[in-house]
This record gives structure tokens, C-alpha cells and sequence, in this order.
């Protein structure tokens, strides 16, 4: 257990301050500039300074008398520990365009299969709910507990057809800032219960799915359904695909959590996860917020202020650039899609 | 490879050398986490105030405004801190704590927003429950979003050296005269056992003269064992005093280089 005795205290300390300090100068310098070049001889000096200040905390650890080095030994080797051993790529800077054309797609396609599954929670959701109001429309008002929707559709089509003024006027930025809030935390939310095995995110996309088929199902079979598409796509074309990538993300999560075909530890299972849910909420957080402005400025706005015709066609034009975006933006014979952390 | 002890987290490294990382318990994280709500209250007010300045130029832009920016400085302000600040917040810089990699490394933006948006789930079904939970159950102290990012909260103590001025100062110690035994000493005596001389000796007042003689007498007589001095040099001195020249003996040489 003991290592080379020191017979002169003092005299160590004396000797050895100076490779110290010239490793905390070090260290400072990469904390502030994490991205700052280093040639082949300061990587090994800086290396040598490493070994040179372990090698010392390990002749100190023999000595009882000083707590105060051994702790400031601990955390000097503590933090060039971090440096020397960290292994993965440390971003150089960010690119906030490459990020959103390159990383957030490829990012999303790399795990597509989880995201097919979280169209598939929906879809049944979305069937159980429609057929549940088919079957039995007096259970209207448990299927769709919110006021704005327990209106019967040919009355609020009715009334949105003849409407005068702008209910929203001097209120759409608020009304769109909330949607933005509102829907980023319900995504949040989707993804984080990723954490109870997925349990939680299956079931936060079998509700939403649920409330879509039972709202489909409501207005289709009062014959509403110019109006609905109308008013659904132009905002739903990318707040829906957000809420599924964010379910996307829990799945991810959760079958993190699972780790069934794995010999990963927990931990390494989710902290190699970590990136691309961190990109892909982001990427989820960007959408809604174009979502919530054009549901506030666009889609409130029914025939004959602008006509189903038009709101639908800008809908289909959404939705097939963002499909067209998430599949194919990124990628090329000349990037292969690999990891944007060098894994 | 690592393991934890009680409430450490302990590194050792491929070259051999351990360290351990202090890890924060699940109160000091309350208490840090209380600051940076304050915080945010703060910011929210002081911004409040400028975006009532906006609404009466623009209301529907400034509410908007209202909005979106409580929404970001409650997701952003633990986010924006800890990447800025190197794992701190304002509550974690106050009672000394930091977020750090669970393996010791650099901790990535990744693992910052991580944890910090998996507060959410954290939070339920409210005050800080599950987290809370989690963490009092977590052998490394980890809420839900710390085990899914992979990171820790660690203690970075200030510490303080000891006031060894008002035990030693200007008094004859007999052992330094013997470098080699007193090189030994400090070589024999474990951590704990120099902080438990180091507080009999500061506590010494605070003991009955009974309880204070049989103190010191045990310890006298243990301390005495392990590292034979030649007689003239521990002749006539009472047991207090050996105890006062070891202490010396072990923290001394730091101090007098500083």
C-alpha cells in the first residue's frame, strides 16, 4: 500500500509546485478555450504533467499530515483526468445551420424505426378513437374533454363561415406563443417518459391519437370534412410529425432503459443516447415553433377569408417538404451517415 | 474502474491513482435548487417589467413576449448556467457543488440538456417527488435526469487549513530534532488518526479536566507506540504536550512553507 517514502515534506512540495501550477495553467487554458489547438509536444507535456501530478498524489496519498495538498492534488489530477481520458469528439463550434440540415435529419433517420413505431401507437389511437365515437358519439365528452371541441362541427363550421370579425385580433402573437410553450412541453413530456421503459411515451401517443381520430371521426360524420383538413393541416403537418419524433425520442429512451439485446451497461446505454435525444427535442422544440404560428396566424382563418382549397394545398406543401427535408436532407454519395459524434 | 463508497464517488485511474469525487447530498441539492428558483423568479420580474414597457407600445407583441420568455428561462436558465459556468448554477456556485460525468470526464452540452430537460419528469407528481426519490435511493445520489445523462453532482469543499497558530506558536518541540523519526511519524499516522489529534487538541476546552486527562492519555500512550523516540527527547513532557509536538510534527512543515 505504501509507495516511495518522502523523508523531506517540504522539499517534495518545493520541487513539485511548479509542475503543478504549470498543469492548473494548462488546464485553465483548455477550460476557457475547450477548442484551442495543442501540437504534438504540448499534448505531451501536457500528458507528462498529468502522470507527473498522478505519480504525486499517489507518493502523497502515504502521507497523513497533509489534507489540504491531497485535496487539491485530488482535484487538479481530478480535472486533467477529464481531459486526457475523454474520448469522445468535443463539438469545435456549433453550427446552427448544419445542425438543423444536416445533424437533425440524419439524427432522425438513424433511429427511424422507433419513429415508425410511434406512428403506429398513434394510428391505433387514433383508430380505437374514432371507432369508440362511431360507435358510441355519447361518449363525446369523455373522449374529447375540452370545451372548444364538444361543439357540434356543423354548428362551429357554421359559425366560422359567417364570422365578421377576428376573434383573435390583438391577441394572435400571444395565442401563438402559448401553442409554441404549450406544445413544446407536452413533447418534453412524451420524450422524458421515455424513463418509465417507454410505458409513459406509448401512452402519451395512444391519448393524442385517440383525440385526432375522435376529432376526425366528429367532423366527418357531419360531412365537415373540407373544414377539418382545412383547418388541421396547415399547423398539423408539422406539429403532429413533431409530436411523433418526440415520441420517437422516448422510445429511443425507453428502449435505453430496457436494454434487451444489449450487453451495455445501463448507463453506457443511455449516455450513448444522450446526443441524439438532445437533438432531436431541439429539433422537435424548432418545429412547433413554426406550428404555433401558423395555427395562430393561419389556421384560425377559414372560407372565405382563405379558402379550403389554399389551406389545404399549403398543408400538402409542408407536409411534403418536411418528409422530403427528414429523409433526404443531409445525406449524399459524398456523407455517409454516420454519427455526428464520431461513434 | 470505479465504485462508490459513502457518499464519494471513487476514480481510479488506468495509471493506478485513485481519487474521490464528494458527492452532494439530495438536501444541499434542495437548497442549491431553491437559489436558482429565486434566480428565475428574479429574472422573470426584472424582464416582466421591460416587456410591460413593450406591451404598452405593441400589447399583443409583448405578451407574446411574456410568454416565450418564462418558458425559456424556466427550460434555459439550468441549461445556460451549468454549459457557461462548467456545471454551476447560481445555487450550485453558492453552496459549492458541480455537475460532472459520472466517469469523471467532461461533462457534455448533451448530458447538461439532458438533465436538465428530464427535470419534467423529475418534478412529478410534484415538489421535486420522484427525483427526490430516486436520488435518496441512488447510490450515486443520481435523480432521473442525472442517470439518464450520465452525470453527478459532486461537493467541491473549500478547505480551510487548520489554525494550528494558537496551539503550537513559539513553543519548543522536541521531536523535530529528530527529522528522521519525525518523517516516519508522519509516515505511520493514517488521515484519520491526524484529524482526530488535530480536533482533541482544538476541542481541548470544551472537555471536563477528568475526561480531558483520560483523552488525552489514550491517545498519548497510542501515538507514543507507533514511532519510538529516543527518552531525552519525550522525557517530562505530559501526554497534551506529545499530542501538541505530533500535530506540529504533521501539518507544520506545509504551513511554514506557505
Amino acid at each position: 500500500m505504501v509507495g516511495a517514502m518522502i523523508i523531506d515534506l517540504p522539499k517534495f512540495i518545493a520541487t513539485e509546485q511548479p509542475y503543478w501550477d504549470e498543469l492548473d495553467r494548462w488546464l485553465r487554458q483548455l477550460e476557457d478555450d475547450p477548442g484551442g489547438p495543442m501540437d504534438i509536444a504540448q499534448a505531451r507535456r501536457f500528458h507528462y504533467l498529468y502522470e507527473r501530478a498522478a505519480a504525486d498524489l499517489g507518493r502523497l496519498n502515504t502521507f497523513a499530515s497533509e489534507p489540504e495538498m491531497r485535496r487539491f492534488l485530488e482535484t487538479l489530477v481530478a480535472r486533467a483526468y477529464g481531459e486526457v481520458h475523454e474520448t469522445r469528439e468535443q463539438p469545435h463550434r456549433f453550427r446552427p445551420w448544419h445542425w438543423l440540415t444536416v445533424v437533425f435529419p440524419r439524427t432522425f433517420r438513424r433511429h427511424a424505426e422507433a419513429f415508425w413505431l410511434a406512428v403506429a401507437i398513434t394510428i391505433a389511437g387514433s383508430t380505437f378513437g374514432g371507432l369508440a365515437l362511431a360507435l358510441d358519439p355519447d361518449a363525446k365528452p369523455v373522449l374529447l374533454p375540452f370545451s372548444h371541441l364538444q361543439m357540434d362541427p356543423r354548428e362551429r363550421v357554421a359559425r366560422e363561415e359567417k364570422a365578421k370579425t377576428d376573434r383573435l385580433a390583438g391577441n394572435k402573437a400571444e395565442f401563438s406563443a402559448f401553442l409554441m410553450t404549450h406544445n413544446t412541453q407536452v413533447s418534453l413530456y412524451t420524450m422524458a417518459l421515455g424513463m418509465t421503459w417507454a410505458v409513459g411515451t406509448v401512452l402519451m401517443l395512444f391519448y393524442n391519437g385517440v383525440i385526432l381520430g375522435a376529432v376526425a371521426v366528429d367532423y366527418m360524420r357531419t360531412g365537415e370534412t373540407p373544414f377539418l383538413v382545412g383547418w388541421l393541416l396547415p399547423h398539423g403537418s408539422f406539429e403532429i410529425p413533431a409530436i411523433l419524433i418526440a415520441g420517437q425520442a422516448g422510445l429511443i429512451l425507453g428502449r435505453a432503459m430496457i436494454g434487451r439485446g444489449t450487453r451495455q451497461t445501463l448507463a453506457e446505454r443511455l449516455r450513448a443516447i444522450a446526443p441524439d435525444l438532445t437533438t432531436l427535442i431541439f429539433g422537435v422544440a424548432l418545429m412547433l415553433v413554426w406550428a404555433g404560428f401558423i395555427e395562430s396566424f393561419f389556421s384560425q382563418y377559414h372560407q372565405p377569408v382563405i379558402p379550403y382549397a389554399v389551406k389545404i394545398s399549403f398543408g400538402v406543401v409542408e407536409l411534403t417538404a418536411l418528409s422530403l427535408f427528414l429523409w433526404k436532407a443531409g445525406a449524399g454519395p459524398d456523407q455517409p451517415e454516420k454519427r455526428e459524434d464520431g461513434a | 474502474m470505479n465504485h462508490v463508497r459513502a457518499h464519494t464517488l471513487v476514480i481510479r485511474t488506468p495509471e493506478g491513482i485513485v481519487f474521490a469525487f464528494l458527492l452532494a447530498s439530495p438536501i444541499s441539492r434542495v437548497l442549491a435548487y431553491a437559489v436558482d428558483l429565486a434566480c428565475i423568479s428574479a429574472l422573470t420580474t426584472v424582464a416582466g417589467t421591460l416587456i410591460r414597457i413593450l406591451q404598452v407600445a405593441i400589447p399583443d407583441v409583448g405578451a407574446a413576449a411574456g410568454v416565450l420568455l418564462f418558458f425559456v428561462l424556466q427550460m434555459g436558465y439550468g441549461m445556460a448556467c451549468e454549459w457557461g459556468w462548467r456545471g454551476q448554477t447560481v445555487g450550485k456556485r453558492l453552496l459549492r457543488l458541480r455537475v460532472v460525468d459520472a466517469r469523471g470526464l467532461r461533462v457534455q452540452f448533451s448530458q447538461i440538456a439532458m438533465r436538465n430537460l428530464l427535470r419534467a419528469v423529475d418534478l412529478l407528481p410534484a415538489f421535486y417527488l420522484l427525483g427526490g426519490v430516486v436520488a435518496w435511493l441512488s447510490p450515486k445520489t443520481q435523480r432521473l435526469g442525472d442517470l439518464a445523462a450520465g452525470t453527478i453532482v459532486i461537493r467541491t469543499p473549500k478547505i480551510e487549513p487548520p489554525d494550528l497558530a494558537q496551539l503550537t506558536a513559539g513553543k519548543f518541540n522536541s521531536l523535530r530534532l529528530h527529522p528522521h523519526l519525525a518523517a516516519r511519524l508522519r509516515q505511520q499516522i493514517s488521515p484519520g488518526e491526524a484529524r482526530l489529534a488535530l480536533q482533541a487538541l482544538l476541542r481541548r476546552e470544551e472537555f471536563e479536566p477528568v475526561a480531558r486527562a483520560g483523552l488525552f492519555g489514550e491517545l498519548g500512550t497510542h501515538f507514543r507506540g507507533l514511532v519510538e523516540f529516543p527518552p531525552e527527547a519525550v522525557e517530562g513532557i505530559t501526554d497534551e504536550q506529545y499530542l501538541r509536538n505530533v500535530v506540529d510534527v504533521l501539518y507544520r512543515s506545509h504551513l511554514e512553507k506557505k
